[in-house]
């Protein structure tokens, strides 16, 4: 009996490595430091979802140039210690398929993995997040802080509000209250925020909300106290829609309160209820399923029944459209670098070198059906970020919907700030920046 | 047969006091040793040194170092990541501003910071004992985490409050290296165990073992409970310390605070509670539990023919599988892994007869 159920079990083992060493090796692959579990399982299912839905799509069409696109998933909850095991795990590529670069969605995974990854030589994307001075890439030759980093996240939504108030000139005297989580991402932008409060004479007040965020009844007592124009909401999970209620209960108008990137889901909005009518959030990419694009991975994958959404009413949510831009971008890198190094399966190397050269211009978006979806987007060596623009958005109760343009952030303003910072860790671990002139 | 005690006589107090009495003890320890140094770094692979060696190393020495305060001293504390995150900063802020000192040095004296911060928060158990004493490690758990985030001078004033590992430089020759960073981790580790093996076999080890098993005895044959008690918070402190500072450097390369949370804590507890408490052994033991099974776990899964459980739910499943694990062996040998190698060993004495 013992006996017939361990062989049993061995077959299985058995057969599980013959299925998957019998893939062909012209592939390429993405390690995936994916969590479907923990706190952030939210997140995780739906970027995650939308990433591999995206790369299911790609090989639908015929891969990349005929190279098909392969990927393996590992668990990390979250947690940094799993992330990393997972990221050693997985970056010698599956079967022979070289591994392209890695996405954790995760800042802490991704600062306990960017020494890694530079040494190992494979790009590692931090899409919306990050370390805001891997922006500098003569500094940080492997890091991408796609499309937007955190500076830019704030700078943008100050400019916002400037356009609402009738130009930038007329935010002296103006009071904004943030109100951010109380961990390193809720403190990362505070510094801007003053630089900006003191460039245009607005009254800044930082509120701390202490993790996780269920407790807020004395800053909403307090915000009602300074009566602010506006709120910047920096929250974090559960934060959010908390802060949300909270804010009704106080008797603050919602639609002053103006969320940040990672505030700005369906799943941060829909579960406070009446409170969330109004609210409004930045986002760099409009959720809804009017896309091209995300009509074709409809057709394609969706209805052929391989969709990756464990819940298929979440398709064209804010998390499974971050995932799909993450692939058109990652794809996107692997495709201009087979233009150069050949239509085969590439190392990380050379799709660091497709990356720092994606040029997304209104007429390949339109191309990729994801015009409106992704920003324009053109990155160098020493721009990793390329974008640094937002749209915003409002929750009507039951779906948000886009009520601005791209608002730019003030990158002139920044860019020194990056370079400084970036300056500073070079000399902290021994770094010579490469001369971005000389790079072609 | 082989494992056997016959013929092995000490005529020497010198030779009675040994670390290891048994010769077989003594070679396989040297075996191991020459093993762990001189074979792993070359046959292990990026992904065993970093990613499954270098952690399982720096929690058993976070293990030991709260065995000796738990185990062999008997004073309960929960806030072992605590001083493994004032033995990380210190050491990362001695590297940053005394950039003269060498990296073994600094390393060092992130220990000592972390000695200072672990005797100023056992001086309570002075007072209270058992349960209390927990609680108020406890608060030094929730005050060093609030103190690093709070001040943003420890982290350099990094706006996200995380610290970076320094150029890994031992006299010129850098470490950097998957197996330069084993090297260094296993040298602090093998170090430190030698250590506290020498110190649990002295007379503060016996006073440790005394105070432990009933104080109010112990203070009455006229052991200074005062001092011994101090004294097991500064060492455990020390090698917390340093555990702390090899888990930012040679293991994860950065850290943030919240790196050392609560739950930080609660592993080095279990280590100690799964290997074995009051025994030098039992942490790597432990250590070996905790980091290596999880991993196991999800290698097998993953050997699963795709489709047949959902992913999260497949993560879930390993967690019933490992907890499951720990019950039934707890029930099973209440006193850890570290009894069951020791029976292992009374067999092995006898076999191959039954008795």
């Amino acid at each position: 009996m013992k006996h017939a159920t361990f062989r049993r079990l061995a077959a299985l083992l058995a057969a599980g490595l013959l299925a998957t060493s019998a893939h062909a090796a012209n592939e390429q692959y993405f390690p995936l430091q994916s969590y479907r579990v923990g706190p952030y399982a939210a997140g995780g299912t739906g970027f995650f979802g939308g990433f591999i839905d995206y790369l299911q799509y790609v090989n639908a069409k015929g891969g990349v140039n005929g190279v098909k696109l392969t990927w393996s998933e590992c668990e990390t909850e979250y947690v940094v210690e799993k992330g990393v095991e997972c990221y050693e795990r997985l970056k010698k590529g599956l079967n022979g398929a070289p591994a392209a670069a890695t996405n954790p969605l995760s800042v802490g995974i991704a600062y306990a993995t960017l020494d890694r990854s530079t040494a190992d030589k494979l790009p590692l994307i931090t899409i919306n997040h990050g370390r805001t001075d891997s922006t500098d890439g003569s500094v940080f030759p492997y890091v991408f802080p796609l499309q937007l980093n955190p500076y830019s996240e704030v700078s943008a939504i100050v400019n916002y509000i400037g356009q609402k108030s009738g130009g930038l000139d007329k935010l002296k005297g103006k009071k904004i209250v943030t109100l951010f989580h109380g961990s390193p991402y809720g403190k990362e932008t505070n510094p801007i925020l003053e630089l900006l409060a003191k460039k245009y004479g607005f009254e800044l007040t930082l509120l701390e909300v202490p993790h996780p965020g269920n407790e807020q009844q004395s800053q909403w007592l307090n915000i009602r106290r300074i009566k602010p124009d506006w709120v910047i909401l920096r929250g974090w999970g559960v934060m959010n829609p908390v802060a949300l209620k909270t804010a009704k209960k106080t008797g603050f108008p919602v639609d002053h309160i103006i969320g940040n990137i990672w505030s700005n889901s369906e799943d941060d909005a829909a579960p406070a209820g009446d409170a969330a009518k109004g609210y409004i959030s930045i986002t760099t990419h409009p959720s809804g399923t009017q896309f091209p694009v995300l009509q074709d991975i409809k057709k394609t994958v969706i209805d052929a029944g391989k969709g990756n959404l464990a819940d298929p009413k979440r398709f064209g949510n804010v998390y499974y459209n971050l995932g799909v831009v993450n692939g058109i971008l990652n794809v996107e890198a692997v495709r201009l670098a087979q233009a150069k190094f050949g239509k085969k399966p590439l190392t990380g190397e050379q799709v660091r070198w497709g990356f720092e050269h994606l040029n997304l211009d209104d007429k390949r978006l339109k191309e990729l059906g994801a015009y409106g979806l992704v920003q324009p987007l053109k990155l160098s060596c020493a721009d990793h970020e390329g974008g640094g623009a937002v749209r915003f958005q409002q929750w009507d109760g039951a779906k948000w919907n886009v009520i601005s343009d791209w608002v730019q952030a003030d990158r002139k303003l920044l860019r020194p700030i990056i370079e400084e910072s970036s300056k500073k860790y070079a000399k902290e671990k021994g770094i010579t920046p490469r001369d971005c002139s000389k790079e072609s | 047969m082989f494992y056997t005690e016959a013929g092995q006589f000490s005529s020497h107090y010198r030779a009675d006091r040994r670390l290891f009495r048994l010769r077989q003890d003594r070679y396989a320890l040297y075996a191991l040793l020459l093993f762990a140094f001189a074979v792993v770094p070359f046959i292990g692979s990026d992904y065993w040194l970093n990613a499954i060696l270098i952690p399982f190393l720096v929690l058993s020495l976070a293990g030991l170092g709260l065995n000796l305060l738990t185990g062999y001293a008997g004073q309960l504390s929960l806030g072992s990541a605590a001083f493994m995150a004032v033995g990380a900063f210190a050491t990362y802020n001695l590297e940053l501003r005394v950039p003269e000192l060498p990296l073994l040095a600094s390393i060092a004296l992130g220990g000592v910071f972390a000695a200072a911060a672990s005797v100023l928060f056992g001086l309570p158990s002075l007072r209270i004992k058992g349960f209390y004493l927990l609680v108020s490690t406890l608060a030094a758990q929730f005050f060093v985490q609030w103190l690093f985030t709070k001040v943003s001078w420890f982290s350099n004033d990094n706006a996200s409050g995380v610290i970076t590992a320094p150029p890994l430089q031992i006299a010129g020759h850098d470490l950097s290296s998957p197996a330069g960073r084993y090297l260094l981790t296993l040298g602090f580790v093998v170090a430190l165990t030698l250590l506290a093996r020498n110190v649990v076999k002295s007379e503060l080890g016996r006073n440790w073992m005394a105070v432990r098993d009933m104080d109010t005895a112990a203070a009455v044959i006229g052991i200074p409970l005062a001092r011994t008690k101090l004294l097991a918070f500064a060492l455990s402190g020390f090698i917390l310390g340093v555990a702390g500072a090899l888990w930012a450097f040679t293991y994860l390369g950065t850290v943030e605070p919240h790196g050392f949370d609560l739950s930080r804590s609660f592993q080095v507890l279990f280590i100690i509670i799964i290997g074995g408490l009051g025994s030098i052994a039992g942490n790597f033991l432990g250590a070996a539990f905790i980091v290596l099974l999880p991993i196991a776990l999800s290698l097998l899964s993953g050997l699963l023919p795709p489709g047949v459980i959902d992913a999260g739910q497949l993560e879930n499943l390993q967690k019933i599988v490992f907890g499951l694990l720990i019950i039934g062996f707890l029930i099973k040998e209440p006193e850890g892994l570290a009894r069951l190698w020791q029976q292992l060993r009374e067999r092995a004495r006898v076999w191959p007869l039954r008795y």
